[in-house]
Parts: structure tokens; sequence; C-alpha cells
């Protein structure tokens, strides 16, 4: 008799839990677009930071497929330490699709206030007020161009509260936040992604040399494997138990675990019997 | 827009009984009145294709993800019946339409079948929803109420049970529906698609694969309307189907947009379905050692 040992089939660097049908995922998400901005919102223009990284990119790609180049606007918004590269990587996928295209430097706007009231605050201080800054023109060339700003954000940054909060997740659309990073790679490779942002390590390209990966401290393919699996219910132990190593499952659960508040609207203090989100219950598109 | 006029596994020319059309509708959050006047405008059409019977979805008349809402746009049956015949003007037609309906001040997840004629509109029956999914992304019965009883009612077609989403999810649903002599069950529901891993979501396949199942087993037809559109985010799926008796699909809508198919049901073909595979004789032979296994493990439970 031959004993099956489940911990010998089960293949950890496997990515089989999160291939997904990138032409389905496609023609879903643009379908989501159209009926969330145009449909129910009456919007048929789309406001997106094209920062030069591959969601960005895939965002882009999405919205000119759902509202056409010439209403797709994207803004490419470096600060005096972003990276050049950054900039050139957005061009690629503005000459690609021909949308409609627009350089704001944010220096002035950021070291405005860093440099006249803040000159101490570091780096991170520094990368968050960038994210916000960058927020605050998408939201308003959204009410100079009459379009809706797109949220790029992915479900593996948003699990680890990786990003600036009402920043990156502030856009009222967002058709990338339930695909784990390595999803949304596969979704560039069928929208045609230019390569050199595909093969890139991504950044936030908040602060110098900065990668995605070294501040997880774990790789994006680990890291979703993990992840997949965890908040489908699968408990640390038994993760371990089939091969993960303890240490990017500990990694991994401390950082959804711990940006919980991140993922929700503000704590308000309830007082009565008719709290907004508590007893008073409307749906977002009610 | 389809029109099934042979069958396919069989290849022979079909006695139409009457001709059924699915609507997949997107409909406007809360806006009932609009939503009705376009599940008119969709009954019409379906008229003019020669339909007898048009079936939409859950939910249609509102949107499915209310929350509180749903107080605010839930009607009672006769209501409804009411509002589509001031539309519909004096047609003969029969519609199925899923809705929220208010009754005695407790609401729920329901679905009318309402006959229109010369003399007016006639509720025939009310199913209200018998299983309500409470996990999730469903919240249902933290705000409607649930059905307690699965019916079978006379229709100018035959024998009709209407049910309503996870109805079809348990066997049991179907079964109590077909052992009251359904010959056609109407399934309609709202599903957000889920799992993309493949050429369509997975719970097209899923409720594909239930609603065959459904129909083979008792020698039913199944007609099954589901919600399209967007709702917060969440894409319902569509790919509505009409399976006959022998658990063929002969007619199905496309995933995630709107659309009206039209099927012709020939219900000589539930003779035929049961003669070859008596599965529903047997269970009604077997009945009473059924009904005696359920009481002991209510019994069970229930100690």
């Amino acid at each position: 008799m031959r004993l099956i040992d489940r911990r010998e089939q089960f293949n950890i660097d496997s990515d089989e839990a999160l291939r997904s049908d990138a032409e389905l995922v496609a023609r879903w998400l643009v379908a989501f677009l159209r009926d969330e901005c145009i449909r129910k919102r009456k919007m048929s223009r789309a406001i997106v930071g094209l920062s030069g990284g591959v969601d960005s990119a895939v965002t882009t790609y999405l919205c000119a497929r759902a509202f056409g180049p010439e209403n797709t606007f994207v803004f490419r918004m470096p600060y005096k330490i972003s990276s050049p590269a950054s900039l050139d990587h957005a061009k690629l996928v503005v000459d690609d699709l021909g949308v409609i295209d627009r350089i704001i430097e944010i220096t002035d706007m950021v070291d405005g206030y860093v440099l006249s009231a803040e000159k101490d605050a570091g780096e991170t201080r520094i990368g968050n007020v960038c994210a916000r800054c960058r927020m605050t023109i998408l939201f308003d060339q959204s009410h100079k161009h009459g379009g809706l700003p797109i949220g790029t954000g992915n479900k593996t940054e948003r699990l680890f509260g990786y990003f600036t909060w009402h920043a990156d997740d502030a856009p009222p659309i967002n058709p990338l936040g339930d695909l784990f990073k390595s999803q949304v790679y596969q979704l560039a490779d069928y929208l045609g992604v230019p390569k050199e942002i595909i093969d890139k390590a991504p950044t936030a390209d908040l602060i110098k040399n900065q990668t995605d990966e070294g501040d997880w401290g774990i790789t994006i393919d680990k890291a979703d494997r993990i992840l997949v699996r965890l908040i489908d219910g699968w408990p640390s132990e038994k993760l371990v138990e089939m091969g993960f190593p303890t240490e990017d499952v500990e990694n991994v659960r401390r950082k959804v675990g711990g940006t919980h508040w991140k993922r929700k609207l503000p704590t308000v203090a309830m007082l009565s019997d008719t709290a907004i989100g508590e007893y008073y219950l409307r749906p977002v598109d009610y | 827009m389809g029109v099934m006029g042979s069958h396919p596994g069989t290849n022979y020319t079909m006695a139409v009984t009457f001709r059924a059309a699915a609507v997949q509708i997107a409909p406007s959050k809360a806006r009932y009145a609009e939503n009705l006047d376009r599940v008119a405008e969709a009954a019409l059409k379906a008229q003019q294709a020669g339909a007898d019977l048009v079936v939409f979805p859950e939910a249609c008349t509102t949107g499915y993800f209310l929350e509180g809402g749903v107080g605010d746009v839930a009607v009672p049956a006769d209501r409804l019946a009411a509002d589509l015949a001031a539309r519909l003007g004096r047609i003969e037609i029969d519609l199925v339409v899923g809705f929220y309906e208010i009754d005695d001040g407790n609401i729920y997840n329901a679905a009318a079948h309402i006959e229109f004629s010369g003399a007016g509109a006639k509720v025939l029956n009310v199913h209200r929803k018998f299983f309500l999914p409470t996990y999730g992304v469903f919240d249902e019965e933290r705000f409607v109420s649930r059905g307690r009883e699965v019916t079978a009612y006379d229709t100018r077609f035959g024998r009709f049970s209407m049910l309503i989403c996870e109805d079809v999810w348990h066997s049991v649903t179907p079964m109590i529906a077909a052992l009251k002599g359904a010959t056609v069950i109407i399934a309609i529901a709202a599903s957000p698609a889920r799992g993309f891993s493949a050429s369509v979501p997975t719970n097209v396949d899923t409720y594909h694969r239930l609603l065959r199942a459904t129909a083979e087993e008792h020698g039913v037809f199944v007609i099954n309307s589901m919600l399209v559109g967007f709702e917060g985010g969440k894409g319902f799926i569509g790919g509505s189907v009409v399976v006959n008796p022998l658990g063929e699909v002969i007619e199905e809508g496309p995933v995630g947009e709107e659309f009206m198919m039209i099927a012709d049901i020939d219900m000589d073909l539930i003779d035929i379905a049961r003669k070859k595979s008596p599965l529903l004789a047997d269970l009604v032979s077997a009945l009473e050692d059924v009904t005696r296994e359920i009481d002991d493990v209510n019994e069970a439970l229930c100690d």
C-alpha cells in the first residue's frame, strides 16, 4: 500500500492558486470601468496617475479600452528624487496607447511645505507628502476634465497596508484591488504592457533605490502564494506544515494583521441607533 | 437572441407547448419605477417574438445589494402586478419577476408569477427565498426574512415551482418542488462573479452544473434567468440557461451582458425523460424511508 503524503505532493513554488484567465479578467474589468463610470456616474473620462510601474500601466491600458485613449488622461508627477526611468517607462505607455499625457512636477508643491515648515522631515514622511500631493492633483484634474480618478492599488499591497493612507487608496474606483500583484503581471502580459515595465523591480519610488520586495522582506511570488491561502482561511500552522517557511508566513501574517484599519473608513464614535455604517446601512451605489 | 427549433441531442423537430423567454437585465439601483419600465419593455419585446412566458432575474426591480435600503423599495406582490399591468396594457402573457416583497411588515426576497390577460393581472404564486445566503459577500438574513415553504402551482402551461439563487444550490429544494408535482422549475438568481481562472467565472459553471443536475434528476424543465450589471464593484454573471428534462442545455445566454433568450418548451419531453430515467418515481417509492431518515436526523440535531 502506498502512503500519500500531502506534503510531498504540494509544491510551494507552484502559482496554480494564482493563475487567472487574463482575457476574461480584462473583459470583466473594462465592463466594470464602463458600468461604474459611464452608466452610474455619467462620467466617460478617466484620470490616472501614471508612475511608470506595472499597476498604473495596466490601469491605463484598461482605461484606454474602456473609455478610449482620447478620454484617458494620464499624469506623470515626478518629485526631484524620482527615478528618471519611471518617467521614461510611463512615456512608453503613453506612446503605445496614445492617451492624453501631461507632466506636472510636484517638487515645488512638496517642498513648499517641507522646506518652509518641516525641514527635518525624513524620507518616509516626504514620500507620504508626495503621495498625497499627487492625489490632490488627480482630484483637481478630475474636476477640470470631468473625469473620474481611477485607483491603481493591487490586492497584495492593500493587504500589506503598503500604501499611503488617503492617497493611493483615495480614488472612488479601483479595477485592480482584488488582483494579487502576480495576477497584475499576468494581466500586464496579456494587455501588452511594455516589457521594460514588466521586467523591472516594482517600486513605490517614494524613496531613492526603494523596491517593494526590499521593503516587504519577501518576494512578490512568495508573498502571494501565502496570501492567497491565508486570507482564504488556511491557518498559519497549516501553511508551515505544507512547506512554506515559518518566517515568511509570520511576516505575511503580521503585515496583514497589523493593517486592517488601513482598509477601513475612519472609526466613528457611535452614539445612536442610527449611526452611519452601523445601523444606517446603504450600499455605495444606492 | 436565439430561438431553438430542434432538440440538440436527438435532432427531431419539437412540438412546442409554449415559448419561454429568459431575460438578463442590469437594473438601476433602487429605481423601482425605472426598472419596471425596462421589465415591461422587455416583456413586450418578448411577446412580439412569440413568447408566452418571460422570466426575469432575482431582484430585477431594484438591484440585489440594498442593505437597509431594502425597506425603501419592497412592495406587495399585488402592487407589483398592478404596476406592471399599467405598463403592459391588455396583453396575454405570463411573467416571473424577482423583487423584494413586503407583506405584513416582513420583507422577503421573492419571485412572483403573474398572469396577464384581458381580465387584468393575476398573481398566480409568490415564492419567498427559502435559503438566504448570509456569508462572505452575502448578508441577506440580516435584511430580509426567510421563506418557509416550497410550493408548486398550476399555470396554463403546466405545474410550476419557483426557486431563487441558493435555493438551487441545495438539492432538497428542487426535490420538494418535483415531489409536489412541478414539471417546470423557474430558477432565478443574482450571482456576483467569483473565480477568474477559466474562460468564464467559476460560478457560471457551478450554476450550469446545478441546474442540469436538477433537471436531469427530477425530469423537469429548468428555466433560469440571471441578473447582470455591476453593483458596488460586484459584477453579476448572467449566463442563464434553459435545460430540458434530459439535463441538456437547450439555450444559453452570454456571460455579463444584458440579453433575452427564447426557448421553445416541449412538455412531451418530461414523459420521455422520466420513462428513461425514473429517478423521481424511485424517490416517491422510497419517500417514507427518506422522510424517516430525515426525521431521525432532525431528532438527533434537536437533542
